[in-house]
């Protein structure tokens, strides 16, 4: 076998609380006499008792240590988790991040005193607003569902100045994010679904006919979460456009056409970009992200508060006059930013095109060694993500026990049983930093996967065996949650 | 004949809940064996609050599964007269025991106009014949 | 290009496979009219010396971050232990994504059922959720929880007192999804919300919002506001926008809270002009399934093994889509697991540590401005670490005269609230020796003409 495989160094380890042991400490400050300050307040402003647990350093060095372990990251392997971007996330975004000038710097400081992470922020607009064919671009939203939030309130607001109030529906395909129907919601918008053609993509004349003065707009995601591009984009920004409404672009799957072409050029007037997808920000185990938004001309007041505007030779905050509101505290993740901005740094203008094609090739390379046996529902041609189900799995074998299965070949699963419209689904991203030898390894281990099944599928229903846990009972978990540690006898 | 158990006294909707009259224009109300086959393993009902006024096809109750979350279409309307408290340390009886310990809700209602538009045992089984076509 | 390995050759050999000619063709399903035709206009590539020397320049201009500071209102900078960082750059954690696999997943699992135990501990509250964006988000996702939970009530209550960029969020997320939003005004000798005020909650309002310490740094009456807002059936939701103030204040358990949220960048986690930060949200058990965001739960897998997993999705938008709670997926789990790591380094001993040095320093820094400046305190409410006072002459100018001395003596609050002209928010917390506290004090002393 020459894929990776898995054999752990398994330290068993227990809950931090039950490390805990009074009176030990983990910190280092300064001796003082503290009688004084426990005076300072009335015993009705003070708690009762303080519990949180009591470690050395080298407690809680080898707990977290330990506990690392247990995961599966970029750094360990491949991690192909389709509609996520699980690319590479290089070192020196974090060195620079940690760089005191930016690490230590209060949002709350002059902006004479901050001009260095303000002029970051205002190339980081220009730049995104490059990419994206945007007439400018706001860093303040703080993930990609945030960054749908702020887009969709960027559609409310201008229909508001406007007063073409009657428009209160969103029209989104059925292959699309849970995030976008929730951010419509959100936004008080009601949500008409638009059901995919047999190409997997959006059928032009039933868009056309749902069209009409109560729609504010659409929510797309070019190339879709089947990784087919909407090839008749422009077909279809016309029409809503010409329909009074206006076009969200969900930029999850910016990573298939970064540097190749734009959303901008398509007629999406709004989209939010996920840094910690495209631009290698790190995912931290769930965040923090960032989704600065991109918006045409015609939107940009409407933006939230603040946009950074160069004055003069100085950089400064401005609210714009019709801004839909203030979104968070302060300006967003700059630390999640700045990562990204070293990232186009490295790239820049001569490179940034690599990153799709070398996405795009490796995926489709992908699906040209697995589409004699693995089904796919939609033939479309696709991008950067490829979308088979596990209707050729036999003897029962099913997507969740491929999943299974690929961790005993030492890779993370795959996105599965999404988009909804594949049943069964296996959605595959590469992404453009893996080698060929590493993707040759997932498809010998898919393949040997598909042939295990005929041959031995008890070897497939019993995966993960190399893993400390394997397959937890999630129902157990829903129908009696513990969600917080309890001593035992509490 | 289905492969699933349709109790011949009760009344159903295309949505799989059935309704049970219990006298007086008081219903009780449930999910189908078809339905407590297909959903999952519930882990979760969210049950309508008892006094509150009900309309016909409103969604007064929602199960939940690790996976999913259905909407409930209410069948009667009327007024809520009492919910299955049992389920709320006990949803898996959604799935065991669909007809018995497993109901959801009680409603009185004004008539019987509703309970009667529903399709009856027989009506079911046909329409659960056609579904598994 | 160090981040793509695929080499010339490699490529060759796999469009031959693919069975095109060219990466180009691999894009013919995007029409030709919208195919860029010229490179983009970005700065040209960079290598990593001069990526280096770039942004250590960018470093250089922020000065502020190598002044004095006395800077807080909602970001705060406290000592982390060296452990925290060191732990933080484990690859195995910040590049893995959301524990969707749980097999592969249970260190995050772990991490964050631990943080959700320490956050719901610190807060006495029942359950925590694996975060939020931060404070702001916090607070609005509250105040719609509460919506869906009091459904029949129009109005939601804030405490004018609290930070004006989080009552500006809450206006943006529920504006024009609730009837009414009204301020509880503040008592201008305390600095806390005016008792009076208090009869704007009525049998209408769905919650009552209010922040402590607040944003003028007072502490307010939570027993007081609770007792008020329960006798109308208003849900409680407290705000904690300085995590480590909860060293020693009351937790909102201890008065009733039914929704507690909170900003967690105050466990050490860095500045970083204002985020990445982390958004606590925490509530009693019985609304744990209208709760938004990702939990972690306990549970047994297969082989009877005590496990972790992610947990009731059901209320999640994968699954409920435009019936969520909801819209959050990514959260900020990196924070979560930085301030799980700093909590578990400070320990009980260590966070009630800081709290009293907080408290002790603010106290010393107030009584020298009072007995050395000509600035005076602008409230009597107590304080944790940070407090209000009020300059001679317009607050800016102040701070200016501070800046050109190499000080960055605190907010003017003029910038929310243009009226309190003369005002400033000074913080302090345990970073600040009290040479540093002495050094502030003399330099305001000579800018605001008082004894130096």
């Amino acid at each position: 076998m020459s894929y990776p495989g898995m054999t752990d160094l398994k330290l068993k380890e227990q809950t931090i609380f039950e490390r805990s042991r009074p009176g030990r400490e983990g910190f280092s400050l300064p001796e003082e006499d503290l009688s004084s300050a426990e005076k300072l307040l009335p015993e009705n402003f003070k708690r009762k008792e303080l519990d949180l647990p009591e470690l050395s350093e080298i407690d809680v060095v080898r707990h977290y240590t330990r506990l690392s372990t247990y995961n599966f990251s970029i750094d360990h392997g491949f991690y192909p988790l389709g509609s996520c971007t699980m690319k590479y996330n290089p070192k020196i975004n974090e060195k620079m991040a940690r760089m005191s000038g930016f690490a230590n710097l209060h949002p709350e400081a002059p902006e004479d005193t901050a001009q260095g992470t303000l002029k970051m922020m205002y190339e980081m607009q220009n730049m995104l607003s490059e990419i994206g064919g945007f007439a400018a671009t706001t860093l303040n939203p703080s993930a990609g569902a945030h960054g749908e939030y702020v887009g969709l309130g960027i559609i409310r607001s201008y229909f508001d100045k406007i007063g073409d109030t009657k428009r209160k529906k969103i029209i989104i395909p059925d292959s699309a994010h849970g995030t976008n129907p929730a951010s419509c919601t959100l936004n008080g918008f009601e949500v008409v679904l638009l059901e995919s053609n047999e190409k997997g993509k959006v059928c032009v004349d039933c868009l056309k006919s749902m069209l009409n003065d109560e729609i504010a707009g659409i929510m797309l995601t070019n190339p879709n979460t089947l990784g087919v591009f909407e090839s008749d984009i422009i077909e279809i920004t016309k029409a809503v456009h010409d329909a009074g409404a206006l076009v969200y672009g969900d930029g999850a799957n910016m990573n298939a056409i970064l540097g190749v072409a734009r959303p901008g050029d398509m007629g999406i007037d709004v989209l939010h970009y996920n840094l910690h997808k495209t631009f290698s920000t790190p995912h931290g185990g769930g965040g923090p992200g960032a989704g600065p938004v991109g918006v045409c001309e015609k939107l940009v007041d409407f933006l939230p508060d603040p946009l950074v505007v160069k004055d003069g030779d100085k950089y400064a905050f401005r609210n714009l006059p019709d801004s839909m509101g203030r979104v968070r505290a302060f300006y967003g993740n700059m630390g999640v930013t700045l990562r990204a901005f070293v990232y186009l740094l490295e790239y820049g203008r001569d490179h940034i095109a690599e990153i799709a094609e070398n996405a795009v090739l490796n995926a489709n390379y992908i699906k040209a060694c697995l589409k004699d046996i693995y089904h796919l529902k939609y033939k479309s041609d696709t991008l950067h993500e490829v979308v088979f189900d596990d209707s050729n799995l036999e003897n029962g074998v099913t997507t969740m026990d491929l999943a299974k299965a690929l961790i005993d070949r030492g890779f993370h699963p795959p996105t599965v049983y999404f988009p909804l419209i594949v049943p069964g689904a296996i959605m595959i991203e590469p992404t453009e930093t893996e080698s060929k030898e590493t993707l040759d390894s997932f498809i010998e281990a898919m393949r040997n996967i598909y042939e295990t099944a005929k041959s031995d599928p008890q070897n497939i229903l019993k995966a993960p065996l190399n893993t400390a846990v394997s397959r937890p009972d999630e129902t157990l978990a829903a129908r009696k949650p513990v969600l917080t540690y309890c001593k035992e006898g509490d | 004949m289905s492969n699933y158990n349709v109790p011949s006294e009760l009344r159903y909707s295309e949505n799989h809940e059935w309704v049970r009259s219990l006298g007086g224009n008081k219903y009780r109300v449930g999910l189908s064996d078809y339905a407590a086959q297909h959903i999952g393993d519930v882990t979760f009902v969210e049950l309508p609050e008892v006094g509150s006024e009900v309309d016909k096809e409103s969604v007064e109750c929602v199960v939940e599964t690790v996976k999913s979350s259905e909407d409930i279409y209410n069948q009667i309307s009327g007024t809520v007269s009492a919910v299955n408290d049992s389920l709320e340390d006990n949803s898996e009886v959604v799935n065991s025991d669909c007809y018995g310990d497993g109901w959801l809700y009680e409603i009185t209602a004004d008539g019987d106009e509703d309970f009667n538009s529903l399709m009856t045992a027989e009506e079911y089984e046909k329409y659960l014949a056609e579904m598994e076509d | 290009m160090r981040y793509l390995p695929i080499t010339e050759r490699e490529k060759k050999e796999m469009l031959e496979k693919i069975g095109v000619s060219s990466i180009k063709e691999l894009f013919a399903p995007v029409p030709g009219e919208i195919m860029l035709k010229e490179k983009l206009n970005l700065p040209e590539s960079k290598s990593e010396m001069e990526i280096e020397h770039y942004m250590s320049d960018l470093a250089k201009k922020n000065t502020g971050s190598e002044m004095l500071s006395f800077l807080g209102g909602g970001a705060y900078r406290h000592y982390s232990p060296s452990v925290v960082d060191q732990l933080l750059l484990r690859g195995e954690f910040f590049t893995a994504y959301t524990p969707y696999q749980p097999e592969v997943s249970q260190g995050t699992l772990q991490t964050i059922f631990e943080f959700q135990t320490m956050m719901a501990n610190l807060f006495k509250m029942d359950v925590a959720n694996a975060s939020m964006y931060d404070g702001s988000t916090a607070a609005a996702e509250a105040v719609l929880m509460a919506a869906k939970i009091n459904k029949k009530r129009t109005k939601v209550v804030i405490a004018s007192t609290m930070h004006p960029q989080y009552i500006e969020t809450v206006k943006t997320y529920t504006g024009f999804l609730v009837d009414e939003i009204v301020l509880m005004e503040m008592d201008p000798d305390t600095g806390k919300t005016d008792e009076k005020e208090l009869s704007k909650i009525d049998d209408s309002t769905i919650c009552v919002l209010f922040q402590y310490p607040n944003y003028f740094g007072a502490i307010e009456d939570c027993d007081l506001i609770s007792a008020k807002a329960k006798e109308q059936g208003a849900l409680v939701i407290p705000v904690i926008a300085e995590g480590t103030s909860l060293g020693i204040l009351k937790a909102p358990g201890e008065f009733d809270a039914d929704i507690a949220v909170g900003e967690g960048q105050a466990f050490g986690l860095p500045l970083h002009f204002g985020g990445p930060g982390l958004g606590i949200f925490t509530c009693k058990e019985k609304y744990v399934r209208k709760m938004p965001g990702r939990l972690v739960g306990k549970t047994l897998d297969r082989n009877g093994n005590e496990c972790f997993v992610l947990t009731l999705s059901a209320r999640e938008q994968h699954i409920k889509r435009e019936k969520a709670t909801s819209n959050i997926c990514t959260n900020q789990g990196l924070m979560a697991t930085a301030a799980s790591m700093y909590l578990a380094a400070m320990g009980k001993e260590g966070l009630k540590k800081v709290a009293l040095m907080n408290l002790k320093r603010a106290s010393y820094l107030k009584d020298n401005i009072e007995a050395k400046t000509n600035c005076k305190t602008a409230f009597s409410g107590h304080i944790y670490n940070e407090f209000a006072i009020l300059s001679p002459k317009d607050g800016e100018e102040t701070l200016n005269a501070l800046k050109k001395e190499g000080v960055l003596g605190g907010i003017p609050v003029k910038k929310y609230y243009p009226e309190l002209s003369s005002m400033i928010i000074v913080n302090t917390t345990e970073i600040h020796s009290y040479k540093d506290i002495d050094r502030f004090v003399s330099i305001l002393a000579k800018v605001t003409g008082g004894e130096s």
